[in-house]
């Protein structure tokens, strides 16, 4: 596929978390399985999450040079 | 619902004529309101003629015209207001997604998710349900009303989050669903604006501040920055709120509803201000300047709202 797609599976937000649209069943690092509920997700990147895997705003919390 | 109790002159005067089976609109549109209460108990009930209405109006005057200039008349003074208490300009960097998360960090203003979560009482945790109930049992309506009118990227970006906030076909997690759920277990009457006559100005100020947005076509990008202004400041004061319930032992659904919103408007945050707002500058970049003006908008009416409801606490 080449060009600019407007609508992608996946976005890494600057900053943020990775958005996932549709279905998905994530593993974390204990090995449990976390299935997507709605239809896009926002799992953490910034590790800083209460709701791992998920996000939950932190990252705005943690400056600005230490956000993923 | 039926009309709400009139809080002066001009909302009597219109409702009383709603009401009654042989209105004189000349009377209406002659007077003019005492105080900004009754200016916006007049303009709620006006915007509410566009939602699901009142049991004792027909439902016919929502296209009456002197209702709607009068309609027209108050909202460009409300509209008027808001823009003199807006900043004269706006932050102007190219990045858009960056610029509009750090406008609304730099914002600050009193926090009332931090006093129920660490300080507030049972009584003052209900009062503030009671006024929540207001907008989080309409929750989302007024964004719907800029569905059409928007281009193609927005439109569907739009629809996104929307279907999420509409339980995504299921009644059973349509955000107001969940609210009147909670409402319900805590003893709190779950019918649509059932607390609008124990509301203050700025609770009106907030809800009409969005159905104005909604409702004129020219202002789609104030209420998309509104929009995103509210889902950025919404997951972790959710959060503050959801262990300030639990602390109080309030009702599990009440509690569901804001941890529901921890996690959901994390999502939503990043599809306001990117997708949204973002495609939609793309297509029209002109509403740029709106689109900090409704997010201005969003934070300062919570600021007002939030210190009248800590200095009535004391707190």
């Amino acid at each position: 596929m080449s060009g600019h797609d407007d609508h992608p599976d996946v976005i890494l937000c600057a900053g943020g978390p990775m958005l996932l649209r549709g279905d998905h069943v994530i593993e974390d690092a204990d090995g449990t399985q976390h299935r997507t509920v709605r239809p896009i997700s926002a799992v953490c990147r910034c590790g800083k999450s209460a709701s791992q895997p998920w996000c939950d705003g932190t990252h705005k919390l943690i400056p600005k040079q230490r956000r993923p | 619902m039926l009309t709400p109790k009139g809080r002066g002159t001009l909302s009597e005067t219109a409702f009383q004529a709603m009401r009654s089976s042989s209105p004189v609109w000349r009377d209406v549109l002659r007077t003019l309101p005492d105080d900004d209460d009754d200016l916006h108990i007049t303009l709620w009930a006006l915007h509410e003629l566009h939602y699901r209405g009142f049991e004792d109006v027909d439902d016919a005057l929502e296209w009456q015209p002197e209702l709607i200039e009068l309609r027209r008349s108050l909202e460009h003074s409300f509209e008027q207001t808001l823009r003199d208490r807006a900043p004269e300009t706006w932050p102007d960097d190219p990045d858009f997604a960056e610029t509009f998360f750090t406008f609304v960090a730099d914002h600050d203003g009193p926090s009332l998710a931090g006093h129920v979560q660490r300080d507030a009482d049972h009584e003052q945790v209900l009062e503030l349900l009671r006024m929540r109930s207001i907008y989080h049992l309409k929750e989302s309506d007024p964004t719907a009303w800029v569905v059409p009118r928007l281009p193609v990227r927005a439109k569907a970006a739009l629809m996104e989050l929307q279907f999420d906030e509409y339980g995504c076909g299921d009644p059973n997690r349509l955000h107001a669903a969940l609210f009147a759920r909670g409402m319900d277990e805590c003893g709190l009457r779950p019918e649509y604006g059932a607390y609008i006559d124990d509301v203050p100005l700025e609770v009106l100020e907030e809800n009409n501040a969005m159905s104005l947005f909604g409702l004129n076509r020219r202002l789609r990008g104030a209420s998309l920055g509104h929009l995103a202004a509210f889902e950025v400041t919404s997951s972790i004061p959710s959060r503050r709120i959801a262990q300030g319930l639990t602390r109080l032992g309030l009702p599990a659904a009440m509690v569901e509803y804001y941890t529901e919103h921890v996690e959901a408007d994390a999502v939503h945050e990043q599809l306001a201000v990117r997708t949204i707002c973002g495609s939609l500058l793309d297509d029209e970049p002109q509403l740029r300047d709106d689109m900090f003006f409704g997010a201005f908008t969003c934070l300062d009416l919570e600021d007002r709202f939030a210190r009248r409801m800590l200095e009535a606490w004391a707190a």
